[in-house]
């Protein structure tokens, strides 16, 4: 039967909190750097699944968001190809609905026990944006969440589940809106989620014939922390059965909150422990899954609890409209404007840049990146096989500074990087304090959003201090 | 193999003054170097039989220079090899005439950076790219050595940092004895290392200027010299060496010496016949883009030990009443970089001091001089090495 076989998330390294100059929100959330995108957390939630995992058993990537960075060119096909996933798998992008997550989880399942895939990766980012210091903006949060369903060695099986649609207008974005826009609150709430979360929990308990009483857990999505503890009266759970929310110290995630919430339970779960697990959005999902032993062969990934530990308060609410486009700052010395990356090139170099993918020499063995048709060492040519370099461990060589190149967060560390069993290569870092930069320190390498020009975003990779 | 010794002469050079020269476009800065070379020569611009001319990127083809000068089917060869360009061009020159086929030629570099509107190289363009690669300014490039040899050598910052100031307050003093210098200023130990930071470790007076500007230089052989001057400076060696992006692909490439550096200097030396670098060699004008680039060339030209460059820098081996002078003219520094156009300015200082014309810079013996130009980045470099000499 198909089910949960790994998990894994993502949450950038950077908070608004309380020592954030300028910013009023009294707790904290998560907030994408500027070279973060949906796609590219979406990636690193994805490879955080697959620790350890064969990446090539993987028959498609199913890609939940509402903030994909483009309108018209596949977010999934991006995010599978940095993820080094095969060629032949089946790629979607589910969108436009905060329920975009259990969506793609529901198509997932079904493919899955239908059998026309063995494995689908389901992952989910968001980082929506609302008006500056408005009450949404406050509780936003930016972050993603990776599951991948199969039916071999499954760690979370889904015993049922029961969905409503209800058509209204509570929260929304047109085409090329930013911002998103909210009806008045009292409606918002009586008609959208007090209204169709419960429908589908109860639709759910009456078909499957349980109660609150008969779960571990309860995972469900909620807009703010006292709409999360009254659900709970709603719905009958005891407050110890309630997965907290992740509002105050993540944020509301949109389309990736839900399975956020749903890996951290994961991470607390025994076998054996029953979940309800309940999502909304232009209507609601609910499921029951039950955890199996299979959960304690997939503890070893960064997760929720790994990320959330590692992180950096921003100092200046500036900074982070900044890194949104909501405020306009001298970038220091004047310099020419980026020009937009050639597609042909690109598509040419997508191994290489995407999958970061160097070679090794089949004559002498020695690894390189990025690929040379003549080997850098002991010039044998076109006699190498592909290496992926996206995962392997690296070190510092040496690095500076640069003051001058406009960054969203200044200075532009760059870095030679030398790495484990061989090859090297000159590397931005990001997520790093200044502080922290010497001369062998260990780096990991991390998907990112290098520039976006004339409407094409340039993806690469950067090297960062490893997160612990 | 005969190679290039004392088979070509430089009979006249020119340069214009470098600088940001907002009156000037490339066209004028051609015409009034070339002119100072064929003037100085003695020669008149129809006695030229064929041109090699560089620019990274001010202008396009052998034309920029038949343009300005009126020079009139004959061929001209446009050459391009980063910082290195302008003497590519005076090597291919030199080899036209060591074989025999021109007995008077040109060469000359130029560049025009400062119509661009931005500080620095940011506006030399190239071919469509996936826009991967790290925009990476020069300074931060040559930063990663500043901070490589600090930890290779065990200096801390503070001590390399201040090496590198001296590099910087000897280069400045210089450029003040120099009218065509774009800086002429000096600069105090305690300004260099409380500037501005460029790039860490790098502040700005460890940076060169970005500047307009061209030289050029007309060379013939030395039996067709001898009828036009007593004073011909003659070619001993001129050596190019580019380096296969190794320092970007191998592990081993150490970021405290370049090997393309090596390598040139070698080969130039051997084809000279100079077997004690430091000794023989009277002055020399070495590419300072950075402080650092400055204090690494010592050591990988053998003026100074492997790590002991900032020793020497400390005894003053490299001032103008030092053991070896070394960027006399102010150096990219203070001279100005108009990447096109260093590798022949370097030339002329040379040139120029064997001659006994240097004026307030001249040095008491000056027999033997070398230019060291640098093109392209830690990793992979475009290194030119040209010794000249007093004839006998």
């Amino acid at each position: 039967m198909a089910g949960i076989t790994s998990y894994g998330a993502y949450i950038p390294f950077f908070r608004l909190g309380g020592q954030t100059a300028g910013w009023s929100g009294l707790v904290e959330k998560a907030v994408a750097s500027f070279d973060e995108d949906s796609l590219t957390m979406a990636t690193a939630a994805a490879i955080d699944c697959m620790n350890g995992m064969e990446r090539s058993l993987v028959d498609g990537l199913y890609f939940a968001s509402t903030t994909s960075p483009y309108a018209e060119k596949q977010g999934a096909t991006t995010i599978a190809t940095a993820a080094d996933l095969r060629r032949d798998i089946i790629n979607m992008d589910f969108t436009d609905s905060l329920r975009a997550g259990t969506n793609a989880l529901r198509a997932a399942l079904d493919a899955v026990s239908a059998g026309t895939a063995k494995q689908i990766m389901v992952a989910a980012a968001d980082m929506r944006l609302a008006m500056l210091r408005s009450g949404y903006e406050a509780g936003f949060g930016d972050g993603a969440a990776a599951l991948l369903i199969g039916d071999e060695r499954v760690a979370v099986k889904v015993e049922g589940w029961y969905s409503v649609s209800n058509e209204m207008l509570d929260v929304w974005r047109s085409q090329g809106d930013a911002l998103v826009n909210a009806w008045e609150d009292r409606f918002v709430l009586d008609e959208g989620y007090r209204s169709a979360l419960p429908e589908a929990v109860k639709g759910l308990f009456a078909k499957y014939n349980v109660s609150a009483k008969d779960f571990a857990k309860a995972v469900y999505y909620a807009p703010d922390p006292r709409r999360h503890t009254e659900m709970a009266r709603t719905l009958g759970f005891d407050p110890a059965q309630v997965q907290p929310s992740l509002i105050g110290a993540v944020g509301n995630t949109g389309a990736a909150y839900a399975l956020m919430m749903l890996v951290a339970a994961l991470e607390e779960a025994k076998p054996g422990d029953r979940i309800l697990f309940a999502n909304y959005g232009d209507g609601a999902d609910a499921y029951i899954l039950e955890v199996t032993e299979e959960i304690n062969k997939i503890r070893d990934r960064r997760g929720l609890k790994g990320h959330l530990a590692a992180k950096k308060i921003l100092g200046d609410y500036e900074t982070y409209a900044f890194w949104r486009g909501l405020v306009e700052r001298s970038a220091g010395a004047r310099r020419p404007e980026m020009l937009q990356p050639s597609a042909s090139v690109v598509w040419r170099d997508r191994d290489q840049n995407i999958r970061f993918y160097g070679m090794r020499c089949k004559n002498c063995g020695y690894q390189q990146y990025p690929p040379q048709r003549v080997c850098t060492k002991c010039h044998a040519k076109d006699n190498s096989e592909p290496v992926r370099f996206s995962d392997k461990k690296g070190t510092v060589f040496t690095y500076a500074m640069d003051y001058l190149v406009p960054t969203g967060d200044p200075p532009m560390i760059i870095a030679i990087v030398d790495f484990e069993g061989g090859g090297r290569t000159v590397s931005m870092m990001t997520d790093r304090d200044i502080n922290d930069l010497k001369v062998g320190m260990p780096v990991e390498l991390t998907f990112r959003k290098l520039f976006t020009a004339k409407g094409v975003h340039s993806y690469y990779w950067k090297c960062m201090p490893v997160r612990m | 193999m005969p190679g290039l010794k004392d088979r070509v002469a430089i009979i006249g050079m020119g340069c214009t003054r470098f600088g940001e020269l907002w009156d000037k476009d490339v066209e004028d800065m051609l015409v009034d170097a070339c002119f100072e070379a064929i003037e100085d020569a003695k020669i008149e611009p129809k006695d030229i039989q064929a041109g090699w001319v560089g620019t990274v990127g001010s202008s396009f083809s052998g034309q920029m220079l038949s343009h300005p000068l009126k020079l009139e089917y004959i061929p001209i060869s446009r050459l391009e090899n980063f910082c290195a360009t302008a003497t590519d061009a005076f090597m291919n020159a030199c080899y036209a005439v060591a074989a025999g086929v021109y007995d008077i030629v040109i060469t000359a570099g130029v560049e025009k950076l400062k119509d661009t509107g931005f500080a620095g190289l940011g506006a030399v363009g190239g071919p469509p790219t996936a826009g991967v690669e790290p925009p990476v300014p020069p300074p931060a490039q040559f930063a990663l050595a500043a901070t490589r040899y600090a930890h290779h050598y065990g200096l801390s910052m503070e001590e390399l940092k201040t090496a590198l100031a001296k590099i910087a307050v000897k280069n400045h003093h210089n450029g003040t004895l120099n009218p065509k210098a774009h800086f002429r200023r000096e600069v105090t130990l305690e300004q260099v290392l409380n500037a501005p930071m460029v790039a860490w470790p790098l502040g700005l007076f460890d940076c060169c200027g970005v500047s307009d500007g061209a030289a050029a230089a007309i060379i013939t052989n030395p039996e067709i010299a001898k009828k036009f001057r007593d004073d011909y400076v003659l070619v001993k060696a001129v050596k190019l060496a580019c380096g296969a992006r190794q320092g970007q692909l191998q592990d081993w490439y150490d970021f405290v010496h370049f090997e393309e550096n090596v390598a040139a200097s070698k080969a130039a030396y051997e084809e000279a016949g100079i077997k004690n670098p430091r000794q023989e060699i009277d002055l020399a004008s070495v590419h300072d883009c950075f402080t650092i680039t400055e204090l690494i060339i010592y050591e990988d030209l053998q003026f100074s030990p492997r790590g002991k460059g900032p020793e020497d820098v400390d005894a003053g081996t490299f001032t103008l009443e030092g053991e070896l002078p070394v960027n006399t003219d102010g150096g990219l520094k203070c001279f100005g970089h108009p990447v096109g156009a260093s590798g022949l300015r370097m030339l002329y200082e040379v040139y120029k001091q064997i001659q006994g014309k240097a004026e307030q810079r001249q040095l008491k013996k000056a027999d033997i001089g070398l230019t060291h130009n640098l093109g392209g980045l830690p990793g992979s470099f475009t290194c030119g090495v040209t010794i000249v000499g007093r004839r006998d």
